[in-house]
């Protein structure tokens, strides 16, 4: 008996090695959207270097990316060119250039290139609070109505838009 | 040549570590005595080939040879020479090598100073080092390299070390966080050496303690150092975020202190051995667990390196191995529990068991709390974060709970005792206990529940450590006959309970009367905190080596007396444009005022500023630190020098058959 009890260690640790097993091919940075499926929250922000407003039904009407962008993220210009490439195929991406300062965001955008069709501003991050933007970069597909389709937390690149991320986009074209 | 050298000296490591491993472990069941004293100088060339290997890695840092992808990944030219040494561990393939090399520098330590230790136990712990060095070694060369080449197309300068990391607190915090991590490998090596030769007697306890109270000291002043990091340089006063990275080492830091106290039994009694075994398993493979955590990026932190499941999947192979292996040998030759002696209820046996129990408890709620979202995630449950509240809530209560039993363990006899013997003390301890738990809150900001009851348990700590002593000075001898006659492990034992009472203290008053403020200031403007002025007088620029920035100018009155001036700073790191928040603190003994620069606000120069008033929190440090160093203050008992004297013993006891 006292010998038997001398094997839960060893058990409880083989049931943790299987979870840790599984764990292994999930990925904790894969963040669902509470907001998957609902419209895109209402917004009245300053486009990026001049006083004119846009808002929510001003971008609506065509399948889009929302690219969550700030000049302080390096990540930020790690995918920059990616998107200038997505840009150039003709993939309209809205840029809200969150935290940040416009003179920064436009020196930024004379320098790397403006892949942007628009770029809004949310300088207090009040709109990616909304929008519930866990860090930047962070890339959302919407479509022509104003849903968000799926959310992409990380960097835009070849692999992420041959996955889901470009999946996701293609299907609501088709 | 640089990395070529360092890979090969690394792959030499690898080749010493794996005839450590077969030669000397084959030598002890055939008993061939050369191949047993293969051990140390196997040892020895494998700390030698580790150094080395690290040396050229920290060679080719200093010389900015961007030809490396770690070092053009996570160096600069501009930056100073010590961050260029500390940013060979700040990243995955650096912090790997370090962490051989310190495995490998314990190992060597074990060969030097073990060698009273009878042949065949020396040979088979060594030899176990050893295996875990195969591991390690064979980790960093073939996932994780960090000699490879960035060819043909070498930049022309690195990506820049982490912001973060560029800081003095970096520069230690690993390598001795790293010391206590791999430091339980050699009380794990006794054990499985101890299981494998079937006799676990109080000799093999004797021997392992001292190895077990340095780790634990070394793990201690490294859990402290992060905290302390972490309080400065994040900005934000925070200094403990049940963060899975910090819970990955506060585990071990928990079966840990199970060890140290449960070996304590296993030595003088004899008894808990299959215990004291399994708590030395379990305290490596905590540590063992940790680096999966945090290398395989199963769980998100602030922490985590590049996560790669091909590296994590390698480690869990070698977790399944090591911990795998060492259990079911466990099961296997462990003595079964109920080894007969019965324990009186009052007697140091019972009341360390207590102790035992619960620092267990408290290591599976934290290992539950840290696994829990993997485990939703993995059953298809969605997505779940564990946070401070959950920790605070299984947490503090346990901690509650030990406290009253740690104010008589220290003077309870072994054996039994007879609570009759010291129960008008006790009482005594009590009412001051309770006193100071209600006056003492008014010497900060009036009664709090919360303040007085961490007072009370704390002076109830301190007043069994006198106890402790007025007992031992039965009848009229002097004191100074007294002190001089305990052991360097008692005072040891008396540091490390009086910090732990310190620590008490501090995380609740810290937690209770924490003052902060975040307000929008323009220069001229002053603010209140706590009694405190806050006089800014604006922002200027600054130039660093490697940054630019803004530096926030604050002179703070006290009473209407000038104190001191704090410059809190915005820094912009020139390679990587990464923003760091440098906040300005006038550390105390009983108080610390915390600024730190938010954001710049508008054409006037106004800035939203974050101001905190943080009482006692460095006590919640210094009480750490006189942890660790009663720990280490053990390891001058002399009963560990006096190996030569139960070596006959020790010989006779371990002679296989």
């Amino acid at each position: 008996m006292g010998r038997l009890f001398l094997f839960v260690p060893v058990a409880i640790f083989i049931g943790l090695a299987g979870l840790l097993y599984r764990g292994l091919s999930l990925d904790p940075t894969q963040l669902p959207s509470a907001l998957i499926d609902r419209e895109l929250p209402e917004f009245n922000l300053r486009k990026l270097g001049t006083q004119d407003y846009i808002v929510r039904d001003n971008i609506l009407g065509r399948v889009s990316l929302l690219n969550v962008w700030g000049t302080w993220c390096p990540t930020c210009v790690a995918e920059h060119p990616y998107l200038m490439k997505l840009a150039a195929e003709g993939v309209p991406i809205i840029g809200l250039n969150y935290k940040d300062e416009d003179t920064k965001a436009l020196g930024w955008l004379v320098r790397l290139g403006d892949p942007y069709s628009v770029n809004i501003t949310d300088p207090n991050g009040d709109f990616g609070l909304d929008l519930g933007v866990y860090g930047a970069p962070e890339t959302y597909v919407i479509d022509a109505q104003g849903v968000i389709r799926y959310r992409h937390v990380g960097e835009v690149n070849q692999r992420t838009w041959s996955g889901e991320l470009g999946q996701a986009y293609r299907e609501l074209i088709e | 040549m640089i990395a070529e050298y360092g890979a090969f000296a690394l792959i030499m490591a690898l080749v010493s570590a794996s005839g450590l491993t077969l030669l000397p472990m084959w030598g002890s069941f055939s008993g061939n005595g050369s191949a047993m004293n293969s051990a140390k100088p196997l040892a020895t060339a494998l700390f030698l080939f580790a150094a080395i290997s690290f040396g050229f890695l920290v060679a080719a840092f200093l010389q900015d040879d961007f030809s490396l992808v770690v070092v053009a990944n996570n160096s600069n030219s501009l930056l100073p020479w010590f961050y260029k040494f500390s940013a060979v561990w700040g990243n995955h393939e650096g912090s790997m090598l370090l962490w051989v090399l310190v495995l490998c520098a314990w190992t060597f330590a074990v060969a030097l100073f073990s060698s009273e230790l009878p042949q065949v136990l020396y040979a088979r712990v060594l030899s176990i080092m050893g295996l875990i060095g195969v591991g390690f070694i064979a980790f960093s060369l073939f996932t994780s390299n960090p000699f490879a080449r960035n060819l043909p197309d070498i930049p022309a300068d690195g990506r820049d070390l982490n912001p973060l990391l560029q800081d003095p607190g970096l520069i230690i915090h690993p390598p001795i966080l790293y010391m206590g991590y791999v430091g339980f490998s050699v009380a794990f090596a006794f054990a499985i050496a101890a299981l494998l030769g079937g006799r676990l007697d109080a000799a093999w306890a004797r021997w392992s303690r001292p190895w077990t109270n340095a780790a634990w000291a070394f793990l201690t002043l490294g859990i402290m150092l992060g905290s302390w990091w972490a309080y400065y340089e994040l900005g934000w006063g925070g200094w403990w975020f049940w963060d899975p990275v910090e819970n990955a080492s506060f585990m071990p830091w928990l079966a840990g202190t199970a060890l140290v106290h449960s070996l304590a039994v296993t030595e003088k009694r004899g008894v808990f051995k299959s215990w004291t075994v399994l708590l030395a398993i379990a305290s490596f493979s905590l540590s063992l667990l940790g680096t999966f955590l945090v290398r395989s990026g199963v769980l998100t932190s602030v922490h985590a390196f590049a996560a790669d499941p091909e590296r994590g999947l390698f480690i869990l192979v070698f977790l399944l191995i090591v911990v795998g292996g060492s259990l079911v040998l466990y099961a296997l030759r462990a003595p079964a529990v109920n080894s007969g002696i019965r324990n009186a209820w009052l007697s140091r046996e019972t009341l360390l068991l207590f102790n035992n129990v619960v620092f267990l408890v408290a290591t599976l709620t934290v290992l539950f709390g840290t696994l829990f979202p993997l485990l939703m995630d993995a059953l298809g449950q969605g997505k779940y974060s564990v946070g401070p509240p959950y920790f605070n809530a299984v947490f503090v209560p346990l901690m509650a709970l030990l406290i009253p039993i740690m104010g008589i363990g220290p003077f309870t006899r072994w054996r039994q005792d007879d609570a009759g013997r010291w129960t008008k003390y006790l009482a005594v301890s009590a009412a001051s206990a309770l006193a100071a738990g209600l006056a003492l809150p008014f010497l900060g900001q009036g009664f709090n529940l919360w303040v007085a009851l961490s007072v009370l348990l704390a002076v109830w700590i301190v007043g069994g450590l006198v106890i402790d002593l007025h007992l031992k000075k039965s009848g009229a001898q002097s004191w100074s006959l007294v002190f001089g006659r305990q052991t360097a492990s008692y005072w040891g034992m008396v540091l490390a309970h009086f910090g732990f009472a310190m620590c008490v203290i501090s995380v609740v008053v810290v937690t209770q009367w924490n003052v902060e403020k975040d307000l929008r200031m323009a220069p001229g403007d002053s603010a209140e905190l706590s009694g405190y002025r806050f006089d800014f007088h604006g922002s200027g620029s600054i130039t660093g080596a490697n940054y630019r920035g803004d530096e926030g100018v604050f002179t703070v009155y006290y009473q209407g007396q000038r104190l001191t001036e704090l410059r809190p700073q915005k820094r912009q790191y020139l390679a990587s444009g990464q923003v760091m928040t440098e906040a300005a603190i006038d550390a105390g003994f009983t108080r610390d005022l915390y600024v730190a620069l938010g954001e710049a606000l508008g054409k006037d120069g106004a800035w939203s500023v974050r101001l905190h008033y943080k009482p006692l929190v460095r006590w919640m440090w210094i009480g750490a630190t006189l942890m660790g160093f009663g720990a280490f203050i053990t390891l001058a008992d002399r009963r560990y020098r006096r190996a030569k004297a139960h070596l006959r013993q020790g010989r006779e006891a371990l002679t296989y058959g």
